[in-house]
């Protein structure tokens, strides 16, 4: 039940446990100690909601920026990382192969802002090589959802 | 001016589809529930194989069964899935979607006059096909009280010495029924001791829940009397590529590909490069799409449960096929009224065969959003029902 139930919930965390039994063909009561497991073992770790700031009077601007540090001796990535994430503003920390070692999303609201993160904060974390940040201009897809999709139903409407 | 017209065309009466069809159109806010088709669209990589089709400039005829690793593909498929060896280069015929594999099959079968058993309710296509070919349809009524599966008993009953071929239309459209191995082992043993054709057609085989379809030809004796009919629109959401296949006995196909190349000459070339993407690489969709129709399927049976509206559980297909006889209409009344009433669109079980009075149905090829808000008028539409008829006593 675990992957069903966590692939109905990635894409509608709202629905209720009554609606989630149902689907699955399972009683309430095993569904809900089951998503109450899930959330101990830190499997669900938050319940949010897909926002499309653009369509909204509230400025945003969401910069990906690309991290290159010096791993330290007995930490890794891993206290950098930290360092980075216990910003608010940052949405995400990724650890990343290739070219560059972390991948930071950032939100503020100005590029004025984001242009201040990185040079006064980010850049003079100790063990950071170089930066490099790129603006998001617009976003199509996000959470596996198409932002501007509509849903109309191209079918005919009775078919044998 | 004289009447053009073939007086055998003229016997045939349009879908009784159609005609509500007509009724649904017109209104604009209906909710419908009348689609035969998986609303998802098909998987981007098997649209994305068509557009490079394109690109390739495969824009040619194919050979007449079909290309050939399409029918490898097919053969390995069935191989699989139901453990049954067909050889691509004679005993698979590639087609324009199951339809089409349904009328020549039958064309390639039937004499004047042979008879053909068709238990109904089932999808509207076989008795005029078989009609049009000179066969004489023999209908079998399933009943709700055997979950619509077809028993020994009533095939037996159907036959005669004219019998030649029965068709078995499962998982079915419209009931959602399903036979399972035991089911189809006694009706193997009377098809054989009789000696009569099946035609099998398993276009919902990937569409069944919580047990898996078993093809009557995987049953010993019955590959070499079996058409297997499956496709592509149902599985891979695929519909309008307008693509299905045949498998069977080398005679039968050899026969069928020359009615096709006649009348077809081959399936559309793009949707068959499409097609050997689905078959090599489509399984995950196939289990999402399943897995989602599951999830509706338990919630349709759940709400009608709550509603007090008798519905054997389906195991197959996308549909459901709830009983309304309690509340003394026809099937075509019901369904009319629940139209203009509370514009929820489903179509009458009778469109299915005089077997289908009393039932409709319900599709589930609907986002479960839409379904709720469907159950919600269909529930308000029987509650006043039943105050009405209370009423009246
Ligand atoms: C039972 C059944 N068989 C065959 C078909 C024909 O499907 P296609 O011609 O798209 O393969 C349908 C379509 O609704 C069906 O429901």
């Amino acid at each position: 039940m675990r992957e069903e139930l966590l692939s109905i919930i990635e894409k509608n965390s709202r629905i209720g446990i009554n609606e989630l039994a149902t689907m699955l063909g399972k009683e309430e009561i095993e569904v809900a100690n089951e998503i109450a497991k899930l959330e101990e073992e830190r499997i669900i770790c938050g319940y949010h909601t897909l926002i499309d700031w653009e369509k909204t009077s509230i400025e945003k601007v969401t910069a990906l920026i690309e991290v290159r540090v010096t791993p330290q001796r007995g930490q890794g990535f891993d206290k950098i990382a930290q360092r980075i994430y216990n910003y608010p503003e940052v949405k995400s920390v990724y650890l990343i192969s290739g070219g560059f070692d972390l991948l930071v999303t950032l939100e503020e609201k100005t590029l004025k802002d984001i242009a201040a993160f990185v040079s006064y904060k980010l850049s003079t974390l100790e063990s950071i090589l170089s930066t490099g940040t790129h603006f998001i201009l617009k976003k199509y897809k996000d959470h596996g959802t198409i932002l501007d999709k509509q849903d109309e139903d191209s079918r005919e409407v009775v078919t044998p | 001016m004289r009447n053009f017209l073939s007086d055998k065309i003229q016997e045939i009466k349009p879908s009784g589809i159609r005609k509500f069809f007509d009724i649904v159109v017109e209104m604009k806010d209906a909710i419908s529930l009348g689609v035969g088709e998986p609303d998802f669209d098909t998987p981007w990589h098997i649209r994305e194989e068509g557009i490079y089709a394109f690109e390739k400039g495969k824009t040619f005829y194919t050979s007449n069964s079909g290309l050939k690793p399409l029918r490898e593909e097919i053969s390995s498929y069935i191989k699989r899935s139901q453990n049954i060896e067909y050889n691509p280069n004679d005993e698979i015929l590639v087609t324009v979607g199951g339809s089409e594999a349904i009328d020549i099959g039958l064309r390639a079968i039937l004499n004047d006059g042979d008879e053909v058993i068709i238990p109904q309710p089932s999808y509207v296509s076989y008795a005029p096909c078989s009609y049009l070919a000179g066969g004489k349809n023999v209908i079998i009524d399933l009943k709700e009280e055997n979950h619509f599966k077809l028993t020994p008993q009533e095939l037996e009953n159907a036959i005669t010495d004219k019998t030649k071929v029965l068709i078995l239309p499962f998982p079915n459209n419209p009931t959602g029924a399903i036979m399972e191995r035991e089911d189809l082992e006694k009706i193997a043993k009377i098809i054989i001791d009789k000696d009569i054709f099946v035609m099998s057609d398993e276009i919902y085989s990937e569409l069944t829940y919580d047990k898996k379809h078993v093809s009557i030809a995987s049953i010993e004796g019955m590959k070499e009397r079996t058409l297997l009919i499956n496709g592509f629109s149902k599985a891979y959401a695929m519909t309008g590529w307008r693509l299905g296949y045949a498998c069977g006995p080398n005679e039968i196909i050899k026969q069928m590909t020359k009615i096709h190349q006649y009348a077809i000459m081959c399936a559309p070339t793009i949707s068959q490069y499409a097609a050997v993407e689905a078959l090599r690489h489509g399984d995950d969709d196939v289990n999402m799409m399943r897995q989602s129709y599951n999830q509706r399927r338990r919630f349709l049976i759940k709400r009608f449960k709550e509603m007090g509206l008798e519905c054997f559980e389906p195991y197959g297909a996308f549909y459901v096929f709830p009983c309304i006889k309690e509340f003394g209409m026809t099937s075509e009344e019901f369904a009319t009224k629940l139209l203009l009433e509370e514009k929820v669109a489903a179509v009458p079980g009778t469109a299915f065969g005089d077997s289908g009075e009393g039932y409709l149905r319900i599709s589930y090829a609907y986002s479960i959003e839409k379904l709720k808000i469907a159950m919600e008028r269909l529930e308000n539409f029987i509650t006043k029902l039943r105050a009405e008829k209370r009423k009246a006593f």
